[in-house]
Order: structure tokens, then C-alpha cells, then sequence
């Protein structure tokens, strides 16, 4: 470098200094934008601003919520239709805060109370990715939901009691590896969205952190190191392979959670993987002693026993051991013991792909049995799995089955 | 009429196992890829799901999986002088359709041809001189060698996770495999299936007199395999429902088990089913493909510009299409000119079912191609010097299904139905097993494919019409197959015995095998074979033609490991060799 242009370079970063602004040049670095892009994957935002063959970010998702239909918006930088016109500041608000343009309380499906966590400069960088992908012109109406509901500031209540805005300090006596985790879990990654049960206003319950939650159809599962119900049986490397490829040593994601791993977790870095895993296996699970399975004799247990080796045995194997990356191990597994166990009925009555990612291609899937097995053996069958080889947790009822069977109007 | 739509640059007629490779291939290269696959679309867990995959009068019997006769058919006869007549309901042989085509209702038994079998005409000219070669056969040389295909075959077999014991590693004869095959440089990705009792007795009475018996290389595989494309496959159940059906556990090599899940991933492929093509669009020098022509679900028609063209249907569903495009010039019995059409063979199948009161057998344990072979028999293993034929079989015992409805072996005499019927059925029911013969069929040059002049598909196009019956050389082949196969069973002191020996003329009634071969055959020579040693068209170079039409006769052998071996072969050459100078007829 020239003496003439040094002189200029350190007159301009004295200049700089002098403002003590961040400069706005930064917000368009190459590594900003990065940085930005990989928190929204991170964030997954595209889970709901990302129409499945849609324009990315145009919105169009809908969302059923128990109150009624939402449709994410369009986040393009679009200066009508998206948020192109929006400054940082409303950006921020709307991440953090739940407050969109002009102050209109956001619905708690964008998951704000977990985003409120976020830094400012994390956020910042999502913005000036986002400012960078291109405008669509995607017009979207949002708000679906019925009355009272659609009076957005039936949210003020809402907040007042469910929502605490604000930032979480790092545990000084934990490592970074886990601050960090707890950050990707907490705030980014908002993994209580669906992991924590949910109380009647539809917000996370102060208590079983990522314990597990009902998601319309899905439940999902305990995701503490409790040995039974959660996933403390797993490694670090275990769940780094599951978050990577959507398939470890014992299971296979589908439903929501497949989606997560396909459009998230599958492209984070090894460290924030990491981090994740940590963190989750430092939260102790609440399973005092295992409770006692029911016994072989019972009646629901036998019948159970003879569909599973008619129907399930061939993939599963007579011991439930499955086989690894193609079929899930039912033994000793976490989502088999749940205490909730809608995800298991709807399973087995509708069949389910599980995700494929490029380091685990198979994709396979289980079949569907409902147009084969009614109520009573779906019931059997499933009674049966969650109390054999070692495993124990509540019988299910056919009611439960009827139920999942009803709320998709499948016969 | 046809509605154009933006070029790709390449299209591939048929999506079952060397469309799939193929497409994953030259995809794998960024090449814009589509197949347009005749039939619908099938997956595992929805159209194989387990609660109806062993439906056997759905599959086994109404043929649920294969080509449909009043979409397309063939007509038949044994010779020139008849009138061939559409086959109305298959029998001898039975067309796949759909995605994963033959490679869904296969067996899984996958074999390397001898390296004889490659260099066939010389081979026995060498060997026997050239008059011991019966003047009825065309018989000729592939234009590749077993060398030449080797890594093909090792591709193709760690693809598919088959499970076996190597023979010949090297040059090395290997205890425990077939020590008549041809070197190869690897062991098989997995080792053999776990035995049954019934090709277990099979292979203590081949070796009793004093055949070399080894495990059936199989597609069913014996351990959780995951392939070269990262695809996880599962391990066999051993239930029985593989011939003639998909299969619900990932466990049978397949399309959709092996390559699909990485191909549909790909942004730059595209599989379009229900869709039939009706031809290879050519321009006005007749030398060059411009892309296909086809019809949709809904009758619509679509024209498909593509720089390069893969006809990769069922043999004789390349050999049609071919005749239909007009590529190649077709075959004429009488004047011996012309390429398509030319060398149609079949496979000359024979089987013993022998009968104990003592031995139970649990015939519903089994696999498509769970079994022993022995291939002291097969092509040029033995020395013909005096015997009246030329070729073999392979002897295989491979009991592939105990299914209720089809498998109920009676001994001759029993009455079709009644009471006596049902004691027999009963008794024999795990008292009985069989094992086979794929025998050579050897090219005749009176065998044929062309065009019908009378009968017309459901698109007014003229149906394939095939002409075949077993020339004499096969016939009494078969008869010396199954001389030797009767001492094999004598061996075992069975109750009864039964042999089914081949006769002209040949029916296409009663299955036998759906190993059609040849009409499209690879070779040398332009005037004698349709495609070159690349399976590349002579006469229309952009135009490559893939499968067990290729073959210049057929081996003694179930095909489709050559098949596959074949498409990675022709993939390697389009993609080192064609792509450098597109539309030119590679050097040979």
C-alpha cells in the first residue's frame, strides 16, 4: 500500500471512530451476509416464509394453530408487498418483541418469545441478508383467524402473561460450548416451540422445558437426557448424526422434525451441532425410577404381540432393534416410551417418510396400517411396543387411536 | 398435435434399471436429465406396503406389476410360414411396467457371464474349429470382453449389495465359490444368504457326482447394506415374495431401493411417468435423434427435444421402438441382411421337482434368489468334442416362494382337484422342492423380431412381432442339462422324481422365463449388429440402446447382472468418450 493511500485508510477509520456508530458498510460485508444467511437456515425461518416450491422467503405457509389458520407473511425485500421498507429497528421489533410495522401485535406462531432471546447483532445480520435475496412480488393476508382471535390486541394480554421480552446472559459457570448451545436452542433453533407442552393460550409452560409438546398431530418428544423418556441414552456423536442427517444409530426424523433436519440442523457447522448436543444432554430428565412394564399375560399385550410380528416384526425385527438408518429401533427408544403417544398413532395409521438429506439419501418409509388394523389392534399394537424388551410407559386406548383417526377425517 | 417443450439434454425412455443408472450417471455430470417412464410411478412403503405386498392373487396371479396386454403386447409364432397372433395374456414371459421395471419383480439373481461366453463364435471356432458350430445358429461375439466389463460388473454388484462368494479372485480359485467365473478383482460387497435345507441337500448331491456347487449369487441381501450411492438397504426376511412382486423391506436390489432415492434428489432430473413414448423423433438425414414424442395420461401428446436419446425399455421393447423410429435397418430372415430384429433368443428353461416322504423342506423360507448353482454344465465349462450341441446351463436350486395359491407341487397322476387333490397338495407341500436349468439360448437366424403387418396398439403403431422356436442345438443341450441334472436328483433318493425337459415347438403359454434377449444386439460389425460395443446405434450415433437386447445370444445365465453392467458401461463411455465429441459414432 502507498504511503498516500495508508493516510487515507487511517483518516477514514479515524473518522470512524469518531461517529462511534458501527459503520453501515459492515452490514453489506460479504461475511455479514453470510453470517446472516446461516442464522436464518439456522432459525429456520423458511420453515413457515418458504412456500414448498415457492419464491424463498415469499411466505405463504399456513399455519393451523389451535385458534385458527395463519399465513406467514412474505420477508422479501419487496418495498409493497414485503418488508423491503421496513428499517432495522422495526426488523428488530417485530423478531424480538412480536411488534410488526406501526406497533400491530404479531400472533405467537412466529416464535418471538424465543427470538427475544437473539442478539442484536444476530438479528441485524438475518436483516441484511434478507435485504439481500430477491423481491417477490407474493402478496399475502396473514391473518385467517376467527373472532375474538383476530383482534390483535387481545395479544397485549397475551404478552402481559405469557411473554417476557429481553436477552439471557451467559452462565459465567458453564463453558462456552454450552452457552452456545444454549443460545442455538433457546433463541435460534426456538426448539421449546414444539418440545415444550403448551398451555391453553398456546404458550410454553414455565415448567418440562423440552420435556415434550403436542404439535396438532405430532407430538414432540422429550428432548432432556432423561434415560427413558428423553433422549439420555444418546451420545454427543448420536445426536450430532441425527441433527446432521436426519438419522442416527436408533432412529429416523420425519414429520416436523424431518423438515427441521432437511431445511436446518442438516446445514449447521459441527461446532453448533455440537453446542446443541451438550446442551441438551446437561438438562437433567425428571423419570424418578422406570416405571414397571405391563405384564406379558395382559390381554392387550398379546394381541399386540401377534400384529406386531404380522406387521412390524419384518422391519423391526422380533427384538424391536430395527435397522440403522432404514428402520427406527422401538427398544429402548424415547419416542416409543413418550408419555404422549399421538405421534406413534398416526403412524401407524398413516405411515411416514422419514427426511433425506445428502449424507443420508434412503428417505425410507413406513407403510400405512389404518385401512388394515382398526382402533382396538392400533391400540394392541402400540400398547405392545411401548411395553416390550425393556420398555414401559401407559397403555393406549382405542379411543386415542379413534381420535387421531377423526382429527384427518380418515376412516 | 405434439406441443413442444424446452429441450433437455437428454431423454431416456423407461425408468427401471438401466434408465436409473444411466440417468443417475449422466446427471451425476450436470446434465439436464428426463425420463418418461410408460408405466406409474411406485415407491416402497406406498405401492409395496407390507400389509398387501405379499397379496399374491393381486401380483402373483392378475400380474398386477407387469406391462399390461391391452396397453401393449406382442404378437407370436414359431416360424415364418404362420400367422402370429397377439398374446393376449402373458405366460412364458412376463414385461415389467413402471418405475423400477423388470427390477421391481425380479428375483435378485445376478450373474457375470463366463468370459467365453463374450467371445462366443471365436471361442468355439478356436476351440472346435468353425464347422463345429451348427449351421442354424447366428451365433457371435459381443465386441467386449468379460475384461473389458469387469469394473461394470463390480459396479453394478456394489450397487446392489449382492451377496455371494467370490470363485476367482484374481486369477485365484476361491473355496466355497464357482470356479468357473471369470476373474474378479473384489470379493461380493456381502456374504452369501443363509441356507435353506432344500439347496443344501441340492448341493451334497451335486458334489456327490462330482459337480462343484456354490452359493447363488443373490440381490437379496444376506446383511443391512449400505451402497456406494450412501443408500441404506435392509437385510432379507426370507419371505418368499420376490418373484413377480415388489418388495416392502428395502432388502431386493432395485430401482427403487438402490438409486432412486439419490436420483429424485437431483435438481437436474426429472422422471415423468404415465407418459408413453411414441418415437424416437429423427432428422431429415435419418441420422441424427432430435428428441421423443409422447402421450400423456390425459392423451395429450408432447414432443421432448433431447440432444441424446436412451432407449432403455424391456428388450424387446427397445427392439420395437427401434422399428417404430426407424433406426437401423430391420432384419430379414430370408436375405440374412439387416440389424433390428436380428438375434432374438430366449432362454432355454428346464426344471426337476423331486418328492420325499421323510425331508421337510419349509418352502415359504426363501428368496428370489436364495439357493446353490453349479456351472460344471454351463457354456463352454465342459468339453463338447463329441457331444451333437454347443452351450449349457447353469443348475441352480433356488426355491423362491411356498406361496399358498401357486406353489402346491403334486406328483404326476394326482387328480386336478378333489379330495385326492387336496391329500397330495398337503402332503407334498413341504416334502417337495425343485431346482432348474437356465439354459443357453443360442441365436438361430430364423429367430426374429419386426414389425406386425395385421395387429396395431391401442396408438394405431403396428405390435412387435416375434417369430421363435428353440433351435435343434438348444433342444438337445437342454435334453443333455437335464440327463445330468436327473443324476443329481437320483443322488438325493427321492420318492419320485419328475423331469420337465424342453421340446419344440416352443409355447408361449406356460411361464418359463422372462429373459428375453437380443433384436438390438451389440457387436463389431454394422451389418450384423444394431449398436456398437457401447450399445451406441450404429446408424443414428445420439441414440444409445440399453439392455438384454444387446445380447448376441443369451448365456446360460439369469441376465440382468450383465444388463446393469452394461448400462454402467455404456454410461462411462458416454460420459469419457461421447460427451467430448457429441453426435459422433465412437471409435471401436
Amino acid at each position: 500500500m502507498s504511503p498516500v493511500r495508508r493516510g487515507l485508510w487511517v483518516a477514514g477509520l479515524a473518522a470512524l471512530l469518531a461517529t462511534g456508530s458501527i459503520p453501515a458498510a459492515d452490514m453489506q460485508s460479504f461475511a455479514t451476509i453470510e453470517r446472516g444467511r446461516y442464522l436464518a437456515v439456522v432459525a429456520d425461518c423458511a420453515a413457515c416464509h418458504t412456500r414448498p416450491g415457492g419464491r424463498p422467503y415469499a411466505g405463504g405457509v399456513t399455519l393451523q394453530t389451535p385458534f385458527g389458520t395463519l399465513i406467514a407473511p412474505n420477508i422479501t425485500p419487496d418495498p409493497k408487498v414485503g418488508i423491503g421498507s421496513w428499517t432495522d429497528e422495526e426488523f428488530i421489533a417485530a423478531l424480538r418483541d412480536g411488534r410488526g410495522r406501526g406497533g400491530i401485535y404479531l400472533y405467537p406462531a412466529m416464535p418471538y418469545p424465543a427470538y427475544t432471546k437473539m442478539t442484536r447483532e444476530d438479528a441485524l445480520a438475518i436483516r441484511a441478508y434478507l435485504q439481500t435475496i430477491d423481491p417477490a412480488p407474493d402478496e399475502i393476508e396473514p391473518d385467517q383467524l376467527p373472532f375474538p382471535f383476530n383482534i390483535r390486541a387481545t395479544m397485549i394480554v397475551w404478552n402481559a402473561m405469557n411473554f417476557t421480552a429481553g436477552r439471557v446472559a451467559p452462565d459465567p459457570s458453564r463453558s462456552a460450548q454450552w452457552n452456545r448451545g444454549r443460545y442455538l436452542v433457546d433463541a435460534l433453533g426456538h426448539c421449546r416451540t414444539c418440545h415444550t407442552r403448551k398451555s391453553l393460550m398456546g404458550a410454553d409452560e414455565s415448567t418440562g422445558y423440552l420435556q415434550g409438546g403436542r404439535l396438532g398431530s405430532w407430538y414432540a418428544p422429550n428432548i432432556t437426557a432423561d434415560r427413558q423418556k428423553g433422549i439420555g441414552r444418546w451420545s454427543v456423536g448420536d445426536i450430532v448424526t441425527y441433527l446432521r442427517t436426519g438419522a442416527n444409530a436408533f432412529t429416523l426424523s420425519s414429520g416436523p422434525m424431518g423438515e427441521e433436519v432437511t431445511h436446518s440442523s442438516s446445514h449447521m457447522t459441527d461446532s453448533d451441532v455440537e453446542a446443541i448436543a451438550a446442551y441438551l444432554l446437561s438438562l437433567r430428565g425428571t423419570t424418578q425410577k422406570s416405571p414397571r412394564p405391563l405384564a406379558e399375560t395382559d390381554t392387550r399385550m398379546r394381541a399386540g404381540h401377534a400384529i406386531y410380528e404380522d406387521n412390524c416384526a419384518p422391519c423391526h425385527n422380533d427384538a424391536g432393534t430395527g435397522a440403522a438408518g432404514l428402520f427406527p429401533r422401538l427398544a429402548a427408544s424415547p419416542a416409543v416410551q413418550s408419555d404422549d403417544a399421538t405421534t406413534l398413532i398416526r403412524t401407524v395409521l398413516f405411515g411416514s417418510q422419514a427426511a433425506a438429506t445428502p449424507d443420508a439419501p434412503t428417505g425410507p418409509a413406513m407403510p400405512s396400517f389404518g385401512w388394515r388394523l382398526g382402533d382396538a389392534q392400533v391400540a394392541a399394537v402400540i400398547t405392545y411396543i411401548r411395553n416390550a424388551w425393556g420398555n414401559a410407559a401407559a397403555a393406549v386406548s382405542p379411543g386415542q387411536s379413534r381420535m387421531v383417526r377423526r382429527a384427518h377425517n380418515v376412516p | 398435435m405434439a406441443t413442444k417443450l424446452p429441450a433437455k439434454d437428454v431423454a431416456i425412455i423407461g425408468l427401471g434399471w438401466t434408465g436409473a443408472i444411466l440417468a443417475n450417471e449422466l446427471s451425476d455430470q450436470g446434465l439436464d436429465v428426463v425420463a418418461i417412464e410408460r408405466g406409474p410411478w411406485r415407491d416402497t412403503a406406498t405401492s409395496f406396503n407390507i400389509g398387501y405386498a405379499a397379496d399374491e392373487l393381486r401380483y402373483g396371479v392378475r400380474l398386477d406389476l407387469f406391462q399390461q396386454p391391452a396397453q401393449s403386447t406382442v404378437t407370436f409364432r414359431n416360424r415364418d410360414q404362420e400367422t402370429a397372433l397377439p398374446v393376449r395374456q402373458w405366460g412364458s414371459f412376463q414385461p415389467g411396467n413402471g418405475v423400477g421395471g423388470a427390477g421391481v419383480h425380479w428375483g435378485g439373481q445376478t450373474w457375470r457371464h463366463l468370459p467365453s461366453d463374450f467371445r462366443l463364435r471365436s471361442h468355439l471356432t478356436e476351440r472346435y474349429g468353425k464347422s463345429f458350430i451348427p449351421d442354424e445358429l447366428s451365433i457371435q461375439d459381443w465386441g467386449v470382453t468379460y475384461a473389458e466389463l469387469e469394473p461394470f460388473y463390480d459396479q453394478f454388484e456394489y450397487l446392489a449389495g449382492i451377496s455371494g462368494k467370490a470363485g476367482n479372485l484374481k486369477g485365484v480359485i476361491q473355496a466355497g465359490g464357482n470356479p468357473f467365473e471369470g476373474p474378479r478383482l473384489r470379493e461380493y460387497p456381502l456374504p452369501p444368504m443363509q441356507m435353506t435345507y432344500a439347496p443344501t441337500l441340492f448341493a451334497e448331491a451335486a458334489q456327490s457326482v462330482g459337480y462343484h456347487p456354490f452359493p447363488s449369487p443373490a440381490a437379496t441381501l444376506s446383511a443391512d447394506y449400505t451402497n456406494t450411492l450412501g443408500i441404506r438397504m435392509g437385510q432379507c426376511t426370507y419371505c418368499g415374495f420376490c418373484v413377480g412382486f415388489g418388495c416392502a423391506n428395502y432388502s431386493k436390489a432395485s430401482p427403487q431401493t438402490s438409486v432412486l432415492p439419490v436420483l429424485m434428489r437431483k435438481r437436474n432430473f426429472e422422471a415423468r411417468t404415465e407418459c408413453e413414448v411414441l418415437k424416437v423423433n429423427l432428422d431429415r438425414s435419418g441420422k441424427r435423434a432430435t428428441g421423443v414424442t409422447y402421450v400423456d395420461s390425459s392423451g395429450r401428446q408432447w414432443e421432448q427435444p433431447a440432444e441424446l436419446v436412451l432407449i432403455c425399455a424391456f428388450a424387446f421393447n427397445n427392439v420395437h421402438m427401434m422399428l417404430l423410429s426407424k433406426i437401423g435397418r430391420p432384419y430379414d430372415p430370408n436375405t440374412r441382411k439387416g440389424a433390428v430384429g436380428r438375434n432374438y433368443a430366449y432362454q432355454t428353461y428346464s426344471s426337476v421337482q423331486v418328492f420325499f416322504d421323510d425331508k421337510i423342506f419349509n418352502p415359504f423360507i426363501s428368496s428370489g434368489a436364495c439357493g446353490q448353482t453349479v456351472d460344471d454344465l454351463n457354456g463352454d465349462n465342459f468339453d463338447h468334442s463329441g457331444l451333437d450341441f454347443i452351450g449349457g446351463g447353469s443348475i441352480s436350486c433356488q426355491p423362491t416362494d411356498g406361496r399358498p395359491l401357486a406353489h402346491l407341487p403334486v406328483p404326476p397322476g394326482t387328480p386336478r382337484w378333489g379330495a385326492r387333490w387336496k391329500e397330495e397338495a398337503k402332503k407334498n407341500y413341504l416334502r417337495s422342492f425343485g431346482f432348474a436349468s437356465q439354459g443357453s439360448s443360442y441365436a438361430a437366424y430364423r429367430n426374429h423380431l419386426d414389425l406386425d403387418p395385421t395387429y396395431t396398439d391401442r396408438f394405431g403403431r403396428p405390435l412387435l412381432r416375434m417369430t421363435f422356436d428353440f433351435p435343434d442345438n438348444d433342444v438337445r443341450m437342454s435334453n443333455h442339462v437335464v440327463d445330468r441334472m436327473e443324476l443329481i436328483a437320483k443322488a438325493m433318493t427321492p420318492r419320485h422324481y419328475v423331469l420337465d425337459r424342453r421340446a419344440r415347438p416352443y409355447s408361449v403359454v406356460p411361464n418359463q422365463s422372462t429373459h428375453n434377449t437380443g433384436g438390438a444386439i451389440m457387436g463389431m460389425d454394422p451389418s450384423t449388429s444394431a449398436v456398437n460395443k457401447y450399445l451406441q446405434s450404429w446408424d443414428v450415433p445420439n441414440v444409445f440402446v440399453v439392455g438384454s437386447s444387446a445380447f448376441p445370444q443369451n448365456p446360460g445365465y439369469n441376465p440382468n447382472g450383465t444388463v446393469c453392467a452394461l448400462a454402467f458401461l455404456a454410461a462411462d463411455a458416454i460420459v469419457s468418450r461421447y460427451l467430448k465429441s457429441p453426435g459422433r459414432l465412437l471409435e471401436t
